[in-house]
């Protein structure tokens, strides 16, 4: 069985599917419920606006929560990260997930501070995460984004850009990441092995 | 803490690197993908494909190139050079890059920066500017640094950013290709009258002119190429030389 990656016409899937096959895993693009009837994962990508994750329709939304229940893993990168929350402010009309608790906000730290947040910045671990499997605090990853989520009990490493915001979200076999793994060089492929990992265990 | 990035610029023309490759142990020194991995194992923090390849015959080569490149690289990937519409992009983007850095193109037709913002994110897009300094000022040049422009750098970096830019890439045409430093003035000028990343290019000759610009020129990245040209462990030996400064860098 596959990882199927979510196509909902957000930017490029390119990076995240060569990522992905880097780390042995098989992966299908689905844009449609169709697509997601026989995965063993659920990749959630995205770079951009809050707003084109409305391109996640109901079908797929229904799909991919049933899925979720039936016990699939999920994992979302960057603005798909974004989406497991209840929304963000970025686009106060358009519904996150809601699988994890309190909304995404703007980032704003004082100067010299700058917004987008873009480059390698740390890891700060805050609890063990099978998505986290060898990746100890420090590490570098690459981000680039304005709005980030909060750090709840559900975050599992956090990161300073001014003030903290969640690096890493873990709950039961969903996760999320706002950084680029597919980006962050050797750090970025063994966090996409963990999860091609919690697809086979 | 955010690293500060050090960026490896690669001339390509006709799917070859043109700029002063000096390496020992290449296959083919020449060949961007063979490059790219070098300083990928190197520990580069992004690299930027620069297309100057002078027909549009020979331009369909740039997208092998970046799929080349691309294919074992899992660091960001930028091109430049040639790239003047949506469709332009859209062929880069989907060959393997992460971000398209516009130039002449943006100064003629600013309204591409937010077609291809709206389209790829603003993370996507990054506005090169070519400066020179003029009259106390710093002024615009287009076409690789051949046609002045009646603008200044630092308002046309805030026209940018307005208009959607993630990042400016700032080449002072002064210190380019002079190894003596890099304009740490213009740098922080443009730097601190914007808040998107502004990565400092042009004049890149020691370890120290790259702690200046950092500090001094309140750079967020800078870009070189032939100074990674000359040792097998230049990038690593730079970010020690930083990290020695206490310019917080992503270690090798």
């Amino acid at each position: 069985m596959s990882i199927a990656l979510i196509d909902y016409g957000a930017g490029n899937l390119t990076s995240v599917v060569k990522g992905l096959r880097a780390v042995g895993a098989e992966v299908t693009i689905a844009a449609t419920d169709a697509g997601l009837t026989r995965c063993s994962g659920i990749v959630v990508p995205g770079v951009g606006h809050f707003a084109a994750t409305a391109g996640v329709d109901e079908g797929l939304r229904h799909a991919i929560m049933r899925r979720i229940e039936a016990g699939v893993p999920l994992f979302g990168i960057c603005l798909g990260m974004q989406l497991l929350f209840e929304g963000s402010d970025e686009a106060p009309g358009v519904a996150g997930f809601g699988l994890i608790g309190g909304r995404c906000t703007r980032l704003s730290p004082p100067r010299p501070f700058k917004v987008p947040h873009v480059g390698w910045n740390t890891l700060e671990i805050t609890r063990p995460a099978a998505i986290l499997d060898g990746i100890d605090s420090g590490a570098h990853v690459y981000f680039t984004h304005t709005f980030a989520a909060p750090v709840t009990p559900d975050c599992a490493a956090s990161t300073e850009h001014g003030p903290a915001f969640a690096a890493v979200v873990d709950r039961a076999h969903v996760a999320g990441v706002q950084f680029h793994p597919e980006k962050s060089g050797d750090a970025g492929l063994r966090i996409l092995a963990n999860f091609v990992a919690m697809t086979r265990s | 803490m955010l690293a500060k990035r050090i960026i490896a610029c690669l001339d390509v023309r006709d799917g070859t690197v043109v700029k002063g490759i000096n390496f020992e142990g290449l296959r083919n020194a020449g060949d961007p993908a063979e490059l790219a991995r070098r300083y990928n194992a190197e520990g580069i923090d992004e690299l930027v494909i620069l297309d100057v390849t002078a027909t549009i015959e020979a331009r369909r080569a740039i997208g092998e190139t970046i799929r080349a490149v691309s294919r074992e690289l899992f660091i960001p990937l930028t091109v430049g050079g040639g790239i003047r519409s949506l469709e332009d992009a859209a062929a880069a983007i989907e060959a393997g890059a992460d971000k398209v850095s516009l130039n002449t193109a943006a100064l003629s037709n600013p309204a591409l920066i937010p077609l291809l913002a709206d389209r790829y994110g603003s993370q996507a897009v990054v506005v090169a500017i070519d400066a020179k300094r003029e009259r106390g000022g710093w002024a615009v040049y287009g076409r690789s640094g051949s046609a002045a422009t009646s603008r200044d750098a630092v308002e046309w970096a805030q026209e940018a950013e307005s208009r959607g830019a993630g990042e400016i890439l700032l080449t002072s045409i002064d210190r380019d290709g002079t190894r003596t430093g890099f304009d740490c003035d213009v740098t922080a000028a443009v730097s601190r009258a914007v808040s998107i990343p502004v990565i400092a290019s042009g004049g890149a000759g020691t370890f120290a002119h790259f702690a200046e610009v950092f500090t001094r020129g309140a750079a967020d990245a800078a870009l070189a190429a032939s100074i990674f040209h000359f040792s097998e462990h230049a990038v690593d030996d730079l970010k020690q030389f930083l990290a020695g400064r206490g310019v917080p860098v992503r270690p090798c």
